[in-house]
């Protein structure tokens, strides 16, 4: 790790994003520099996303399109970028220069999906415990683990844990999702949009109560989002992301009154 | 051949054995290129599907004249297993199966290529992030979100493959107790002029096809919802 060479010299808008400096990267939990090109013709999108940080909790804000998805997916090693690198919590996921490519399998890093992609077929037990049996089989629906009881007491999920998806609430659903991240113990979460698609109150209890558990957890996180709402209250850090490119960045959100 | 037992059960006991080898066979194949059509992008896509659903379109008979060209002692892959393995599948009852495979098959892979595309990527991504390699993450999350499309589309493999006849007259010919499926025997009973043999023959395939409709028809109606709830709030 500490031969990594500084790609600072590289042309895209590093100069904010590294305000901490080139010889803090190792002590960085997150250190993104990558290029994709993506579409063909006219319509094409060039995204050059360049940041570190040492900080627990990251927000990536920005209007849609913009790339905060892509950026998010590349470093899960759900989207190949063409080249650069991406190291989280000191382990080299992703770099083109040693032809390093961790599959998303071998990232252990927790994703999770805008709309939770909870597997419909199974009930939340299963759910839990999806990532825990790597049998060819699914849990069964009663399946015990100390694992996954642990993760139904400590998110109130025990009394939901024989339904499905479908019949859960927004929050238990949100619950779920992430227990079923935790029971992984991952490196990071990775949240894509968490709110976007649940009506302004509950937006509110889940923001808190995700802003409650990361730092009960103390687990590192990063969280993209158009809402600067989720910025302010979730974010030690944020980075502004436009065009495919960081613009901005700061400690806490401009005009809040934590960090 | 066998008088002892009765043709008309004779017959409908190799129905079953000739449309159940067929169900399996295509099944397997059909729930594969089903996958593969759905999930992989590949040049020429659209002309493989039109070419696999082509029985669908022609007549049986000249499929059945396609597969007597490629599988006859003459033809080339006839020639060949011939040759290598001492194989005939003319005039045999696994020509049969061969015969209704075919003809059966687009029932199986359309309806798996719908279902496969209906379930969301994003599970799929989803598993791969809990960690599972792909073979796992078919059997474990694109499968069962996809069974019920499948299922439908074999039952009514199923009874395609039962009530065959072109394909399968040109490729089996009509040997009673080898090859004489019931749709054969009951063509063979009507020309005969055995109207009882007939009856019996045709309310029997009535009423094994009629069940395996009503069995299809159970199914049908979660072919693409597959239990994902798509509500948003």
């Amino acid at each position: 790790m500490a031969t990594v060479v500084d790609a600072s010299a590289s042309d895209t808008a590093v100069d904010d994003a590294s305000s901490t400096d080139a010889s803090a990267t190792d002590a960085a939990l997150i250190d993104v520099d990558i290029r994709k090109t993506l579409g063909s013709g006219k319509r094409q999108f060039r995204l050059a996303v360049a940041f570190s940080s040492r900080c627990q909790r990251i927000v990536i804000i920005g209007p849609s399109g913009g790339g905060k998805s892509l950026t998010l997916k590349a470093i899960a090693g759900l989207m190949t970028p063409e080249q650069g690198r991406i190291q989280l919590a000191g382990t080299t996921l992703f770099d083109t220069r040693s032809s390093i490519d961790l599959a998303p399998q071998a990232r252990r890093v927790a994703f999770l999906f805008q709309d939770y992609a909870l597997f419909p077929h199974l009930n939340v037990r299963q759910n839990i415990g999806f990532g825990l049996s790597r049998h060819w089989l699914n849990p069964g629906a009663d399946s015990g683990c100390p694992e996954v009881d642990y993760w139904l007491d400590a998110f109130n999920l025990a009394p939901v844990a024989h339904q499905f998806p479908h019949q859960l609430s927004g929050g238990q659903r949100q619950r779920t999702a992430l227990a079923r991240a935790l029971v992984l113990q991952p490196r990071a979460l990775l949240l894509d949009e968490p709110f976007a698609a649940v009506d302004p109150l509950l937006r509110i209890r889940m923001r808190t109560e995700l802003d409650e558990l990361q730092r009960r957890l103390s687990v590192p996180m990063i969280v993209i989002t158009h809402d600067p709402l989720d910025a302010e209250v979730l974010g030690d850090q944020v980075f502004y992301l436009q065009d495919g490119v960081i613009t901005d960045s700061g400690e806490g959100w401009p005009g809040a009154g934590r960090g | 051949m066998s008088a002892a037992m009765d043709p008309v059960w004779t017959a409908l006991a190799l129905s079953l054995k000739v449309a159940g080898w067929a169900t399996a066979i295509t099944l397997v194949l059909g729930t594969a290129v089903g996958y593969m059509l759905a999930r992989w992008r590949f040049p020429l896509r659209d002309l493989l599907d039109s070419l696999l659903t082509l029985p669908i379109v022609l007549p049986p008979t000249v499929l059945g004249y396609y597969l007597l060209v490629m599988l006859g002692r003459r033809g080339w892959l006839g020639a060949w297993l011939h040759d290598n393995l001492g194989i005939n599948l003319i005039f045999t009852w696994q020509g049969a199966v061969i015969a209704a495979s075919v003809v059966a098959f687009p029932l199986v892979f359309k309806p798996a290529r719908a279902a496969f595309e209906a379930v969301d990527g994003q599970l799929e991504q989803a598993a791969q992030v809990l960690g599972l390699s792909g073979a796992k993450i078919f059997f474990r999350v694109t499968l069962p979100l996809a069974w019920r499309g499948i299922l439908a589309g074999m039952l009514l493999a199923f009874a395609r493959a039962l009530g065959e006849f072109g394909a399968t007259l040109m490729i089996a010919g009509s040997i009673p107790g080898h090859t004489q499926t019931l749709s054969i025997a009951v063509y063979e009973a009507v020309q005969a002029g055995q109207d009882d043999v007939a009856n019996r023959l045709v309310l029997i395939t009535s009423v094994v096809c009629v069940t395996v409709l009503l069995a299809a028809g159970r199914l049908m109606p979660g072919q693409v919802a597959n239990r994902r709830d798509g509500d948003r709030g």
